[in-house]
C-alpha cells in the first residue's frame, strides 16, 4: 500500500484521571472511505478532535500528507486540506445557507464573486440547491447535516472527517446522502467517517477501525470486523460472542 | 452596489442639512450626534460584525482625543498631523488590548469586563499623569483657521464629521462584502465552526479590533478639535463606552447603518425628552435605558432589523392578499 494520507501514531489523550484515547493508531489512504466505529464513549470524537487540531494529544503523533502536524491549530490544518464536520452540527445559525457555505469557500478564494459561485456549486452537489437563501436555523436535521458536509467540502479538502453525518436521519434520507459520500472518495478525497449506522459502514467503507474504551481493538474489512469476537463483545458485553454463535447454531 | 448607493444617498441628504438649517443649536446637536455615530460605528465593527462586545471603547476614544490634544498643546504639532497620530495611537491601543485579550482566549462577558478595566485604568492614569494635565485637563489654543482644524462656522465642522462618518459607513460596507467580513461574521456566529473552516479566529478578531479602535479614536480626535478641551472623565469616561455600544445596538448591530440610525434616534429622543420636561438632569440617560429595554424586548436586531422584518412582513401579507384574488380569477 502506498503512503497513507493520514497516519495517527499511538495517540493518547488524557483528561485528568480519564484516559479518553489510549495509544490509538490508524491510517487513511486517499480516495478511500475509512470508518471509525465503536460503542458510545469510546473516544472516537476525541480522536477526531486531535486529528483536526481542536485538541492537543497527551502523547503520540499525527502525520498528514508527509508532514508531522501534531498540535497544529485547526485553521492551519484546514489550510493544509483537513476538513471536519461536527457531530453536534454547528451552523452559523443567523446566516443563510449560502453564506454558511461561503465561509468555507473563502478559504481558497479571496474574491467574493468566485467564493459565492463555489458555494452555490457545492450547495447543489449536496442537495441544498433549493434552500440556499433560507436562514440556516430553519433547516431540518437532514438539511443541517447536509450543510455541515457542504461547509467542509467548500474548503476543498484532501482529507474529510465526518462525525456521524448519518445519525438522526431516516432511512430514505440516508439513502440520499450515501451516494454523495461515495462520490467524494471517487473524486480522490480521503474520507474518515465515525458512524453508527452499520449498513452504511458496510456498504461504504473500504477499511474499518474499531475503537473501544480508547483503544483500537480491531481493524480490517467491514466483513472481517463484523465477525470479530472482540468487536461483538465490545458492543454487546462480555460473553456475548459465544451467545450469538449458539443462537446462530439453534 | 445597492449598499454604496444607499450610503451616497444618506450622506447627500445629511450634507444638504446646513443649506436649510442655519441654527447653531441644531447644527451643534447634529455634530455631536454624528460624532457619537462615528464612535458607535467603530464599536459596531468589532461588536456588531464580530460579536465581541467591548464595554471599554472609551480607551480608544480617549487615546485619540489625548494624543491629538497633547501633540498640539505641548509640542506645537499641526492639528491635522495630530489628528492622524491620534487615530494611529487609538489603533495601537486596540492592537495591544486585542492582542492580550484574544490571545488569552477571553470571550463574551470576560472580554467585556477586561475591556472595561482597560478603559478605567487609562482614565485613572490620565487623571494623575502630568502629561495629560492630570485633574485639570488640556486646553487646545483657539486658532480658528482650517490649517489648525478649527472652523469659524459650525457648518464646516458638521461637514468634516459627516465626511468621517461617510468613510466609516464605507468601511463597514467594504468589510461586509469581503472575505475578512465573512470570516468576522463566522467568528461571531460560531467560533469553533469558523476555525474548522480555516478561519484564524484570533487574527480576525485582532484585525477587527484595530479597525474598530481606529474609527472610535477618530471620534475622540474630533471631540478634542471641536470642544478644544478634554479631561480624564470626558476622554476615558464610561459615558462614551456606553454611547458607543448603545447606538449600534439600538440601530442594529452588524449592519452598515445601525450606528448612524441608532445615534440619530437615540439623541433625538434624548433631546426631545429634555426639551419637553425642561432639562431634568439625567433624563437623556433614562431615555437611553428605556430605549435599550424596548429594543432588546421587541427588536433584538435593532431598528434596521425591525424595519427589514416589517418590510418582508408587508410583502408576505401583500402576496397573501393577492393570491386568493388571482386564484379566483384563474
Amino acid at each position: 500500500m502506498a503512503e497513507p494520507l493520514l497516519a495517527v501514531e499511538a495517540v493518547s489523550c488524557r483528561f485528568g484521571g480519564l484516559l479518553a484515547v489510549d495509544a490509538a493508531s490508524l491510517s487513511a489512504p486517499a480516495a478511500r472511505i475509512t470508518a471509525l466505529i465503536g460503542p458510545n464513549g469510546a473516544g472516537k470524537t476525541t480522536l477526531f478532535a486531535v486529528i483536526s487540531g481542536f485538541l492537543k494529544p497527551s502523547s503520540g503523533r499525527v502525520h498528514y500528507d508527509g508532514a508531522d502536524v501534531t498540535g497544529e491549530p485547526p485553521h492551519r490544518l484546514a489550510r493544509r486540506g483537513i476538513a471536519r464536520t461536527f457531530q453536534i452540527v454547528q451552523p452559523f445559525a443567523g446566516l443563510s445557507v449560502r453564506e454558511n457555505i461561503l465561509v468555507g469557500a473563502h478559504l481558497r478564494r479571496a474574491a467574493r464573486a468566485e467564493a459565492l459561485a463555489r458555494a452555490e456549486q457545492v450547495g447543489r452537489e449536496v442537495g441544498l440547491g433549493d434552500v440556499l437563501d433560507r436562514p440556516a436555523h430553519t433547516l431540518t436535521v437532514a438539511g443541517r447535516k447536509r450543510l455541515e458536509l457542504a461547509k467542509a467540502l467548500a474548503t476543498e479538502p484532501k482529507l474529510l472527517l465526518l462525525d456521524e453525518v448519518l445519525a438522526g436521519l431516516n432511512p430514505s434520507e440516508i439513502r440520499d446522502i450515501v451516494p454523495v459520500i461515495r462520490d467524494l472518495s471517487a473524486r480522490g478525497i480521503a474520507v474518515v467517517m465515525i458512524e453508527h449506522v452499520m449498513q452504511a459502514v458496510m456498504s461504504l467503507a473500504a477499511h474499518v477501525f474499531v475503537l473501544a474504551e480508547g483503544r483500537i481493538i480491531a481493524e480490517g474489512s467491514p466483513a472481517q470486523v463484523a465477525e470479530d469476537r472482540t468487536v461483538v463483545e465490545a458492543y454487546l458485553g462480555h460473553g456475548a460472542a459465544a451467545k450469538v454463535r449458539t443462537a446462530h447454531v439453534h | 452596489m445597492r449598499g454604496y448607493l444607499l450610503i451616497a444617498a444618506a450622506v447627500a441628504v445629511l450634507a444638504a442639512v446646513p443649506l436649510v438649517v442655519q441654527s447653531n443649536v441644531v447644527l451643534n446637536f447634529l455634530v455631536v450626534t454624528l460624532m457619537i455615530a462615528l464612535a458607535g460605528q467603530g464599536w459596531n465593527i468589532l461588536g456588531g460584525y464580530g460579536g465581541q462586545y467591548s464595554f471599554g471603547h472609551a480607551a480608544f476614544f480617549g487615546t485619540g482625543a489625548y494624543v491629538t490634544a497633547i501633540l498640539q498643546a505641548h509640542y506645537g504639532v499641526n492639528a491635522w498631523v495630530g489628528f492622524v497620530a491620534g487615530i494611529a495611537a487609538g489603533a495601537a491601543v486596540g492592537a495591544v488590548i486585542g492582542g492580550l485579550t484574544f490571545r488569552a482566549g477571553l470571550r463574551s462577558s470576560y472580554f467585556a469586563l477586561v475591556t472595561l478595566a482597560f478603559a478605567e485604568v487609562l482614565r485613572i492614569l490620565a487623571s494623575v499623569a502630568p502629561i495629560t494635565g492630570a485633574g485639570v485637563g488640556i486646553l487646545i489654543k483657539l486658532d480658528l483657521r482650517p490649517q489648525a482644524f478649527q472652523f469659524q462656522s459650525r457648518a464646516l465642522f458638521y461637514l468634516v464629521i459627516l465626511a468621517l462618518v461617510a468613510v466609516a459607513l464605507l468601511a463597514a460596507q467594504l468589510i461586509e462584502r469581503s472575505r475578512f467580513g465573512a470570516w468576522l461574521i463566522a467568528v461571531r456566529e460560531n467560533e469553533d465552526a469558523a476555525m474548522a473552516l480555516g478561519v484564524d479566529a484570533t487574527m480576525v478578531k485582532l484585525g477587527a479590533m484595530v479597525i474598530s479602535a481606529a474609527i472610535t479614536a477618530a471620534a475622540g480626535c474630533f471631540y478634542a478639535q471641536y470642544f478644544l478641551f478634554i479631561d480624564a472623565p470626558i476622554a476615558y469616561g464610561t459615558w462614551i463606552s456606553i454611547e458607543a455600544l448603545l447606538t449600534p445596538i439600538i440601530g442594529g448591530a452588524g449592519t452598515v447603518f445601525g450606528a448612524l440610525i441608532g445615534a440619530l434616534v437615540a439623541k433625538s429622543l434624548g433631546e426631545a425628552a429634555r426639551f419637553v420636561t425642561g432639562d431634568v438632569p439625567g433624563l437623556d440617560l433614562m431615555t437611553y435605558g428605556a430605549m435599550l429595554v424596548l429594543v432588546i424586548a421587541f427588536a433584538p436586531r435593532g431598528l434596521v432589523g425591525a424595519l427589514a422584518d416589517l418590510r418582508s412582513g408587508l410583502v408576505r401579507r401583500f402576496a397573501a392578499v393577492r393570491k386568493p384574488v388571482e386564484a379566483a380569477h384563474g
